[in-house]
Parts: C-alpha cells; sequence; structure tokens
C-alpha cells in the first residue's frame, strides 16, 4: 500500500491543478509520460532566449564546469506553491516543481547559441531528469534521452576550441545526480546562488528567514571571497563532490571531496589509488601535498582520454583555470602531511 | 465518491504489481547503433530483453543500464561485438547501476576505461561474455575488464577476460559472490576478489597473467576486512606475463609470476588447484606493505588454510627483493608456498601441500624482504573446519542454465 498511497495522491493533486490551471507545465512535469518536446513544458516562448515570466532565473557562484558552456538556469514552482530550505541552506523544491538549464555556447552574431536544455522534474515518486537538444532553428528542443554528440567550436582565450559537445544520456543524469540511487539536484543550495532578480532572493528569504543568516559560499575564481584552501575545496565540491561522496556514484573510490571528508585520506591527501587502472598514470597517490605534479588528482584532471579524464562525464576539454587552482592549493599543501 | 476512490486504488494496485508482460527490445548494429542501443536500455522495463543482433556495434561513449531485472542478450561472445575503440567519454564500456540483471552471450572489445562495471548492482550475472583489449596486454589497456562493485549476491559464470591493465574479473566491496567457469588471459591480475566477503572461486583457468588468482583487502575503503573466501578446482599456471600495470596501482607490485596471492584477508581456503609455471611462487600469503591512517584496517593475513594443491614448477626467478637470494640460498629455486611472516606465530598459514613452504620470518609486514630470515614451515597435521558453498538467489542460477 505505501506505494499506492503517493500514486493516487499524485493524481488528486494533478487533476486539482490541472482543473485550476491552464499552466501546461502541470501536466508536463507530473508524468508519467516524459514530453517529446520541450516546447510541452511552456517554459520558453518559442526560443531558448526567450524564458517564460514563470520562471526564476539564477546564478552559482561556484558553477560545473562544462567545457566551457554557458549555462543559464531557471526554476519553476507551480503556482500558489513556495520554495523552502533546510538548515544547511539546501533547497526544498515542492512538487511540480522543476529546474531547467540550458547549455551553449556564445554565437559569433552575439546571443548564446544553446544546444540543449536539462530539465529536473519533481514529480510525486521522486525527481525524474530529462535532456532536450534544441532544433537546427531553435523554436523547439526535442527529447534525447539516449543522448547526443555535438561538435562545437567557440573562442577561449583568443583561440579557437573544438569540442565533441556531449548531450548526457538519461542514465548519464543520474550518475551524477544519483544520491543512494535516487535523483537529485545538486546545485540549488542558497550559499552557493544568486539571483539576477532581488525580489525573486526576497521572496525565498521571507519563506525561510534563517537563510539571511548563512555566509555565502566562496567563488573559485575570486580570492576577494575566500582563502585559497576554501576556493579549492568549493571547487571540488562543485566538480567532484556529487559522485564522490558517501551516496555517490564513485562511493566504493573511498575519496569524499563533497566536503565529508573526515581525514586527509579521504580527500585524497597521501592515499593511494584503488580502482584507477592507467589513470594512475605511474603516480602513487591522490593528492601529493606540496607537489601538484605528483598528483593523480591533478593528472586525471589535465587529461581528456576517456580512460583518465576526471569527471568522467561531461568533460571533454581541459578547464586549465580550474586545474590552475587546484596546482596552487596542492602546493600550498606542506609535504609533511601524510 | 468512495467508490470510485477505492476502484482507483485497485487499478493501481494491480498495475503496481503485476508487471508489463516482458518485451524483447531488438537492437542491430550500423548506423546509429551508440544512441539506438542506448535509448534501449533506457526504454527496456523491468522483464524485458535488450537483443543485441549479432555484428559489430561501432560505439562513441559507454553505454548505461539502470533499469532492474532487464537481461541483455548478444548472439554469442564471438559474433556480437560492441566494439568501444572509438570511445570518446565515460569511465567504462557497458555501466550497470540496477538489481537483478543477466547480461550474456556478447563481447566487448577495447573500451577507453573498465570493460563492464555493475556498481550497487544485486544480483547481477554475467555469462558467456567476452572483454577484450584485442592488443593483447598494454598499459593503456583500461584497468578492469569484468567489474562489480559494492554489490550483494555476485555470479560471473564462463567469461573470457584477456588484456585488463589490472584485473580482468575484479570483485570489490561485494558480498555473496560466486566467479566459475571463467577463463583470464593476459591480465595483469587474472582474477581478483578485493574488500569482499564470501567468495567461491573455482573451475577457472587462470594464465598467461602476472598473478593468477588475487585475494586482497585495502585500506580507505567503505567496506574492509575482506574474508571467507574459497579457491579451488582452478587451473593457474604459467603467470610470466611482465607486469604492465602502471606504477602506483596495488597490482603494480603483484611480482611477475605469482599463482595465487593472498594480502590481509581472513579465512581464505586455497585447495584442489592445478597450480605451476609461476616463476615466483605459486601461492604467497603476505600483509599490507604500505603506510596507512585508518584505525579499521587490519593489514595482516590471517586464518588462510592450504591444501590438496597439485604443484608444478616454481620460484625458478623470484621477482622481488631478496628472492633471488633466498633462491640460491635454498639450491636454485624459491618454494612452491610462501607467507611473509609478519605477525607471528599466530597468524602462521595451515599448508598441508606436499611441497616446500617458507616462512620469510619479516620481523613486521613492512619489513624490507631483503631483510627476510626465511624459516622452512611445517605440514600441518589438521585443519580446520572449512568453509561453507556460496548458494546464489535460485533465479541467478536458473539464468545461466
Amino acid at each position: 500500500m505505501r506505494f499506492v498511497v503517493p500514486f493516487v495522491l499524485a493524481f488528486a493533486a494533478a487533476v486539482a491543478t490541472s482543473a485550476a490551471s491552464d499552466d501546461p507545465a502541470v501536466i508536463a512535469i507530473a508524468g508519467p509520460q516524459s514530453p517529446a518536446t520541450l516546447s510541452a513544458f511552456g517554459f520558453f516562448d518559442g526560443g531558448a532566449a526567450r524564458p517564460s515570466g514563470r520562471l526564476i532565473p539564477y546564478e552559482l557562484r561556484t558553477p560545473l564546469f562544462s567545457d566551457y558552456a554557458a549555462k543559464q538556469r531557471f526554476i519553476y514552482v507551480p503556482e500558489g506553491t513556495q520554495i523552502g530550505a533546510d538548515a544547511d541552506g539546501k533547497l526544498i523544491f515542492p512538487i511540480g516543481s522543476a529546474l531547467i538549464k540550458s547549455f551553449g555556447y556564445p554565437a559569433k552574431s552575439g546571443g548564446l547559441n544553446v544546444i540543449e536544455t536539462r530539465v529536473l522534474l519533481h514529480q510525486a515518486q521522486g525527481w525524474v531528469a530529462l535532456p532536450y537538444v534544441w532544433r537546427a532553428d531553435g523554436k523547439d528542443a526535442d527529447l534525447r534521452v539516449g543522448g547526443t554528440r555535438v561538435p562545437v567550436t567557440f573562442a577561449h582565450g583568443g583561440n579557437d576550441l573544438s569540442v565533441n559537445y556531449s548531450v548526457p544520456n538519461k542514465n548519464q543524469c543520474k550518475q551524477c545526480h544519483s544520491a543512494a540511487g535516487n535523483i537529485m539536484p545538486i546545485g540549488p543550495v542558497w550559499q552557493n546562488m544568486a539571483f539576477p532578480r532581488p525580489a525573486d532572493a526576497r521572496t525565498i528569504v521571507k519563506a525561510v528567514p534563517a537563510l539571511a543568516r548563512l555566509q555565502p559560499y566562496p567563488k573559485w575564481d575570486d580570492s576577494r571571497t575566500g582563502s585559497l584552501d576554501d576556493r579549492a575545496r568549493q571547487y571540488l565540491k562543485v566538480n567532484c563532490g556529487h559522485c564522490h561522496a558517501p551516496q555517490g556514484s564513485a562511493s566504493n573510490s573511498g575519496l569524499f571531496l563533497d566536503g565529508s571528508a573526515t581525514g586527509a585520506a579521504a580527500l585524497g591527501v597521501g592515499k593511494r589509488p584503488v580502482a584507477a587502472g592507467r589513470a594512475s598514470g605511474d603516480l602513487d597517490f591522490i593528492i601529493a601535498p606540496g607537489q601538484p605534479d605528483q598528483s593523480i588528482l591533478i593528472k586525471r584532471m589535465e587529461s581528456t582520454d576517456p580512460g583518465i579524464a576526471m569527471p568522467e562525464l561531461g568533460r571533454s576539454t581541459v578547464h586549465e583555470e580550474g586545474v590552475e587552482l587546484l596546482r596552487q592549493w596542492i602546493a600550498a599543501m606542506p609535504s609533511n602531511t601524510h | 465518491m468512495r467508490i470510485r476512490e477505492l476502484l482507483f486504488v485497485g487499478a493501481a494496485f494491480c498495475a503496481l504489481v503485476q508487471p508489463a508482460s516482458a518485451k524483447t527490445i531488438a537492437v542491430s548494429p550500423g548506423e546509429g547503433a551508440q544512441e539506438r542501443l542506448q535509448e534501449a536500455l533506457i526504454a527496456a522495463e523491468p522483464g524485458d530483453v535488450v537483443e543485441l543482433a549479432a555484428g559489430r556495434f561501432k560505439l562513441s561513449d559507454g553505454l548505461s543500464l539502470d533499469v532492474n531485472k532487464v537481461t541483455v542478450k548478444g548472439q554469442g561472445g564471438s559474433i556480437t561485438i560492441l566494439d568501444f575503440s572509438g570511445q570518446q567519454g565515460a569511465g567504462e564500456g557497458l555501466l550497470v547501476t540496477s538489481d537483478d540483471v543477466v547480461l550474456r552471450d556478447f563481447a566487448v572489445e577495447n573500451s577507453k576505461g573498465d570493460g563492464i562495471k555493475s556498481k550497487g548492482a544485486d544480483r547481477i550475472v554475467y555469462h558467456k561474455l567476452r572483454v577484450e583489449w584485442t592488443g593483447g596486454p598494454l598499459a593503456t589497456n583500461g584497468a578492469y575488464g569484468i567489474y562489480p562493485v559494492e554489490s550483494k549476491d555476485v555470479l560471473i559464470d564462463s567469461v573470457f577476460v584477456r588484456g585488463a591493465s589490472d584485473a580482468g574479473i575484479y570483485v570489490g566491496q561485494s558480498r555473496n559472490i560466486v566467479v566459475r567457469h571463467s577463463t583470464a588471459v593476459e591480465n595483469v591480475a587474472g582474477i581478483e576478489i578485493e574488500n569482499s566477503f564470501d567468495a567461491d572461486v573455482h573451475d577457472n583457468i587462470a594464465t598467461r597473467n602476472t598473478g593468477g588468482v588475487l585475494v586482497f583487502d585495502l585500506p580507505n575503503l567503505p567496506q574492509m576486512g575482506g574474508h571467507n573466501v574459497r579457491i579451488f578446482d582452478n587451473i593457474i599456471v604459467n603467470n610470466m606475463t611482465p607486469n604492465f600495470a602502471p606504477k602506483g596501482n596495488i597490482v603494480a607490485n603483484v611480482p611477475t609470476g605469482t599463482g595465487v596471492m593472498v594480502m590481509a584477508n581472513r579465512r581464505v581456503e586455497i585447495f584442489d588447484n592445478v597450480i605451476g609455471e609461476n616463476g615466483t611462487t605459486n601461492i604467497m600469503i603476505v600483509g599490507y606493505r604500505f603506510p596507512f591512517q585508518d584505525h579499521k584496517y587490519d593489514p595482516l593475513p590471517r586464518e588462510v588454510s592450504i591444501w590438496d594443491n597439485q604443484h608444478s614448477r616454481a620460484g625458478w626467478d623470484p621477482k622481488f627483493r631478496g628472492g633471488t637470494e633466498i633462491a640460491a640460498a635454498m639450491g636454485g629455486s624459491f618454494p612452491a608456498i610462501f607467507w611473509d611472516g609478519a605477525g607471528g606465530s599466530e597468524y602462521t598459514p595451515v599448508i598441508q601441500d606436499d611441497v616446500p613452504a617458507l616462512s620469510l620470518g619479516l620481523k613486521d609486514v613492512a619489513a624490507d624482504t631483503a631483510m627476510a630470515q626465511p624459516a622452512p614451515m611445517a605440514r600441518a597435521t589438521s585443519r580446520p573446519a572449512g568453509l561453507p558453498t556460496i548458494v546464489l538467489p535460485e533465479a541467478m542460477e536458473a539464468a545461466v542454465r
């Protein structure tokens, strides 16, 4: 019976709200069918550059690196509902909510050439992740549960970089977004978020006043916002901690970069590789304090070979600036800390 | 209203308890194989079979399966081939993260990382699979061929694995495991059971690896304290492929020419195997030698029993520090069985094989083997009661009948 009750409640909720609203998102999010096109949700008004006024845009102070893609993030909550938060600042979204993230590269003509939009839907049974790929005319995007690759060339640091951009398949969405086998949002923690429309932040704080007392997390690339150690750990948390967590996809590694590590070894310091295979690259330790060149963590971040590269998904080019931050961090560690 | 509610609950309940009628989703090689196969693995529902046609699937990315009770079935390990030589992303060829999955009758070739990995996938069956790096032993090959981890009830039956730069068949941090009727060739480690509980490894062939069968326990991992492993009825011969693991990996320390190596495990039984033509030794029992900071970890092997193995030549070229000198002192050859001696007499393995066995007499687990104080070990007159046979859920056995 415990399976039946939420199902019935969801059905009742869907019927009740759909009767009261002409918002197409309500039915599209509720499932169980996955809409074949992004337009079914009504999140965009005929193109990725025209988000609906119902969406709440937000940014992350330290974002996940995805091949230098620019990202546009939005929250959708059903009418009459409210975003909450737990004591750690992790936002709580009512059932019927969605997190929406578009990925793209600056177009030569200006603006953003959006490749895909991923949605995380909060259904009654849990979260569901779906990838949508925009059509060539940019008017709508199609569901691609099997993922795909899109060749992209973009300007970076005065040069043109070419990558075979990876749209994740539905399972890969879950690989990163899983906690103990269930899909979860990763990013939306209050201390790491910024809201371009101040009223959105005020609404959330009004509902959860305790948020106002939380200190913002450092920006990984801004030394005024935190120490080298703080910024490096925040970078690791955002870029690695979704898998390298006790309940994450890389739990078996014993390397925990989500902030949960209590000892040096769990953070990688003086830790020998377990299942790294050739990715160890003849090095002995994940992090060799004081020696970035001797640290497997750096070697794997600097590789684009799928048998070596970390993160395993969503990266086919090297994040030079992120590597530099972690090189400085490891170089600054006293070499006798293990 | 009440009646309608009840009806609805009843209907919903039926829908939930009765699995949708099982179907077969057929996938062929050719244009768009990557997306077609991946979409089939996503669209599959519990009870379904994803059937792979004969031929070569040229894949550009890793594949993954996250639906319970799905069978992925090819037409045979030599004719249905998942070819990952053009792989651009993902850490393995095929990743399984759901329960009650059966993988059978296909091959995985030349994946960039691991071959097939299953994580947190309980009751998984690997049957009649081939995982191969076709260039043979190369340091640039992926780490593990068949790689279940963090799983309960694992059956690996009649698989062939070649070329893994770590272990061909590797079972990590799992429990209740059977590895049988399989062949591991030209890997660094043929078969490795690591940080796992309750495993039977039997009726396998491990040959031309660096080390044939390894039973290890390592520190700083969520599951430690590996124990209750039986190695029996295997053929573990001629494991003389020079170690090609990248340094830093624990298996890079396996001496070329090792038959069976037990490191830091408790209750390991090695019996009724044919073991020979291994240049370092046929059976080696050692502690974990590296520094570690993990108070929950025990680096010493204990309660190891060895009996009724049929040995042939071993020890003519021991590949560890001090090995050559000991061999010379013993008349040119290192014994077929040795123990590092760390921990003292209470850790002494029970050995009933009719071959010379040696303790290196190391004063502690990290002592230099060049400082060994070798002493012959007496043949034990009795041994403790044996471990029970591993029993898997009947549905798993039925899947391979």
